[in-house]
């Protein structure tokens, strides 16, 4: 039998030689995501901004717009409506109530009447109540969370590698992270808890390939100590580069068939996921390796590591 | 490489078999084959978080204003009483105003016994010789206990833990529903019950502080004064909302927006604390749904000597400092029980008897967040989120078989086993399955496949470099190994701040992740390198064909 082969066996690509304009493009990729997401914002769902998300079924296809026209016409202020997952399924949006709980239970309450009065067979899915206490709490918990694990994993990796290898990272999530940001800004989609659990998988995952290609240059920093930084960098990402296409396309295969078929409610983590781990592959190649050539690491920038491991493994 | 004794052999296996032995009532429940599991084998299952299997999720937080204010009227009662007792030291101008309690002592020469005698209704706080309450003389004969800071703190942790056991009883009577009540950080308590996707009857038993006090009418307040809101010293004035027509002692509203009110003496004749019984009944009269109590004994004798005593006037039944109704007390009340009348329905009435079985709150809660889930989304969603699972992993199977052949084959019985693994932890140990945590799962299938792409690769590359077949495979599972390690270790990260910041669904995530590292390291590393080992160590292969 054939195996398949993606990368042929003895990739030489010149990576490097690109790295200039890549890092130009990525870093105004990334200040224009930042720009765009404070400019445009996010759409924030009801977990960060308070407020009311209700969702519904109905047993056929509705008209929006009346549908929209009958929850203004219960003046509970200004109302969104999108459909979600099926073409009779829809989410509806209101904002924080001014009256505290109460007046958020009877919004609610009203809105759920209305639907049983004028579209029989409907079902309401979910009602979620998110006082503005709540959600601002949500929300700072989750920007803490980012940047706790960014700077957790950062450290990790300056621990078990060098520094310029710690900054590399942090630069790389820095990158993949707003991206991520901006591709929610400029789509609209909602940003919910979820996202925030999606963002922190990206923390987690997107370094993964840089894991695996600092992994092999500090080997081949070890194995070849007259060669130059950028040959020794082309050749780590050569020979890493068929894992790398492997393992992003199982997990891409994986995640695209929950983006396509699996459940509404969790479209978009699964699709933050998908685009981590994209910009991820791409960041570990064009943000994580020519970091190092800034940095000026050189074998020798493991050499103390290395009489220390020696030192310390000889006797068994 | 090939060194792997038969005793490894066997544990690994072991841990295969006592995966998949543990996932199996997860697997089976709500099938046919789950009445055919023996009774006698384990049935630990995953639970369901309440967005895939319906209910209601409501975060409550405390008043903490509302605990203080009630602790301060909780001492003043205490006070009155101790002093009250033989021998007496008479008392005045009795106040709760600023959060303190401050009376004055009649007679100055007993201010330093009534001192010596508050020192027993305070509690030392720890070895600080501080207590939980200051008490102070102040123009020699007035004294103030003024509420301490660390006494508190402790009381509000007191108050959240009964709290949670109120919340408890008054939405779970019976005590066989499986419902979640926890204290959140120092004043909130989280409720989760799975199953009802309305909240609001859940929201009208928690949101009653349920305190309940009978007191008698003060006849001799001049109703035009009362409505000013002014009583008679030692009375107060309350709200009477549902105040029947034309009864004396009540200052009716003179304007639309108002509402009848009425004095009460202060003291409390007996509370809702000595309760021991309460159920809904209905009126024998009337036919009116009501509440029927039971005193306990001290209640009981307390309550019948004071009906006796005041014969002909009526008594006021309060509720969360509302007046409920102000009955007239036509004979003494000796039998402990009692019923408590008002504007109910059956549903209300219910209710206030549940709550009155349960005992008063300690403080107010407030609903900060809800979130309720119908059954059939939860259902919509296993479904989608079932079959998105087993297609992405015959993808993933599919794509490792074509790419690595005999090694895809390896790696898809790691797969296998790996998901068995995390479904038999996960029932272990009792942690709830989200909808987050399905993708979670998937994520975890197409990253645990990475190991084995990172040790294939690496045999390849070994091979070309022409080293020997058993050298390449042993220096294939060596070197990556270490970024294994390294890229596990990430996600270990990402998913503990996860867990620590994360509520429920993200939570749900974070767990699946987390247990799937520990047990896709197993799999993708130790098992295959058994199984490889194996193979090996049996057909003496010449070559390797991946």
């Amino acid at each position: 039998m054939k195996l398949l082969k993606l990368v042929p066996d003895h990739t030489n690509v010149d990576f490097m030689r690109w790295r200039n304009l890549a890092v130009i493009l990525s870093t105004l990729l990334t200040v224009a995501s930042l720009a765009f997401t404070a400019y445009r914002g996010l759409n924030l769902g009801v977990d960060f901004i308070g407020g009311q998300l209700i969702r519904v079924t109905f047993a056929q296809s509705v008209d929006v717009e009346q549908l929209r026209g009958r929850v203004l016409g219960l003046h509970l202020g200004e109302a969104s409506i999108q459909e979600f997952g099926g073409p009779t399924s829809y989410q509806i949006r209101l904002p924080k109530p001014p009256g505290g709980d109460a007046a958020a239970n009877q919004a609610a309450n009203q809105v759920k009447q209305l639907v049983a009065a004028n579209y029989p067979g409907s079902r309401v899915d979910s009602v979620e109540t998110v006082s503005g206490k709540v959600s601002e709490e949500l929300a700072s918990d989750g920007l803490k969370a980012i940047i706790f694990a960014m700077l957790g994993i950062a450290v990790y990796i300056w621990i078990r590698f060098e520094w310029q290898f710690g900054v590399g990272a942090l630069l790389t999530l820095a990158h993949d992270v707003s991206m991520t940001l901006g591709f929610f800004a400029f789509t609209r989609l909602q940003v919910d808890l979820n996202v925030v659990a999606a963002l922190l998988t990206i923390v987690g995952y997107s370094l993964n390939d840089t894991v695996v290609i600092y992994d092999r240059i500090r080997e081949n920093l070890r194995k070849y100590r007259k060669m130059a930084i950028l040959p020794l960098l082309n050749l780590s990402l050569n020979e890493t580069l068929a894992r790398t296409v492997v393992t992003s396309l199982t997990v891409l295969i994986a995640l695209g068939v929950l983006m396509a078929i699996g459940p509404e409610v969790i479209f978009g983590l699964a699709i933050a996921i998908f685009l981590g781990v994209l910009i991820g592959t791409y960041s570990s190649i064009y943000i994580s390796a020519p970091v190092l050539v800034w940095l000026k690491v050189t074998p020798d920038s493991f050499v103390k590591v290395d009489e220390k491991e020696e030192r310390g493994t000889q006797p068994a | 490489m090939l060194e792997f004794p038969r005793w490894k052999v066997w544990t690994v296996w072991l841990v295969v078999l006592v995966g998949v032995y543990l996932s199996i009532p997860s697997l089976i429940a709500g099938t046919p084959f789950a009445d055919r599991w023996p009774a006698w084998a384990d049935h630990q299952k995953i639970n369901l978080g309440l967005d895939l299997a319906g209910g209601s999720h409501l975060l409550l937080e405390a008043d903490q204003r509302d605990a203080q204010k009630q602790r301060v009227q909780g001492m003043e009662d205490a006070v009155a009483t101790e002093l009250r007792r033989d021998p007496r030291i008479d008392i005045g101008d009795i106040s709760t105003a600023e959060g303190r309690v401050s009376f004055m002592v009649r007679d100055p020469t007993k201010v330093d016994a009534a001192v010596e005698r508050l020192r027993t209704l305070t509690q030392p706080m720890g070895l600080t010789g501080n207590r939980d309450w200051d008490v102070q003389v102040v123009d020699s004969t007035r004294v103030v206990l003024i509420p301490t800071n660390t006494g508190q703190v402790r009381a509000m942790k007191d108050a959240m833990s009964v709290a949670r056991d109120v919340v408890r009883r008054r939405i779970d009577p019976s005590g066989t529903r499986e419902i979640t009540v926890v204290t959140e950080g120092s004043n909130r308590i989280l409720v989760e019950v799975p199953g009802v996707d309305n909240p609001d009857q859940l929201k009208r038993l928690i949101g009653q502080t349920a305190r309940l006090e009978f007191k008698l009418v003060d006849l001799e307040a001049n109703p035009a004064e009362v409505a000013q809101g002014h009583a008679p010293p030692g009375s107060e004035v309350l709200d009477y909302p549902e105040a029947q027509p034309g009864l004396p002692f009540v200052a009716y509203p003179s304007a639309a927006g108002q509402v009848a009110k009425v004095a009460v003496k202060r003291r409390v004749m007996v509370s809702g604390d000595q309760i021991t019984r309460a159920k809904q009944g209905f009126d024998q009269q009337s036919n009116a749904p009501i509440v029927q109590i039971t005193f306990n004994s001290a209640g009981a004798h307390r309550f019948g000597r004071v009906t006796q005593d005041n014969v002909n006037k009526p008594f006021a039944i309060i509720l969360d400092n509302r007046v409920l109704s102000a009955p007239n007390i036509n004979e003494p009340i000796l039998g402990g029980q009692a019923q408590i009348t008002g504007n109910f329905t059956v549903q209300t009435a219910n209710d206030l008897a549940v709550s009155l079985a349960s005992g008063k709150l300690p403080v107010k809660l407030n609903v900060i967040e809800e979130r309720s889930i119908g059954p059939d989304l939860g259902k919509d969603s296993i479904h989608k989120g079932v079959i998105a699972s087993v297609i992405g992993t015959l993808g993933v199977i599919l794509f490792m078989l074509v790419t690595y052949g005999r090694f895809g084959v390896y790696a898809t019985i790691a797969l296998i086993v790996n998901g068995f693994l995390i479904l038999g932890l996960m029932a272990l140990f009792g942690a709830t399955l989200t909808l987050p945590g399905i993708a979670g799962f998937i994520l975890t299938i197409g990253a645990a496949v990475d190991a084995n792409v990172l040790i294939n690769e690496r045999i390849r590359e070994e091979i070309r470099r022409g080293r020997r077949l058993l050298d390449a495979v042993e220096t294939g599972y060596r070197e990556a190994f270490r970024a294994i390690f390294d890229a596990n270790v990430t996600h270990v990260i990402s998913a503990t701040i996860m867990a620590y910041f994360g509520s429920g669904p993200v939570r749900g995530f974070a767990v699946v992740l987390l247990i799937g590292v520990v047990t896709s390291v197993f799999t993708a590393v130790y098992f295959t390198r058994m199984l490889v080992a194996l193979w090996i160590r049996r057909s003496r292969p010449r070559e390797l064909h991946i």
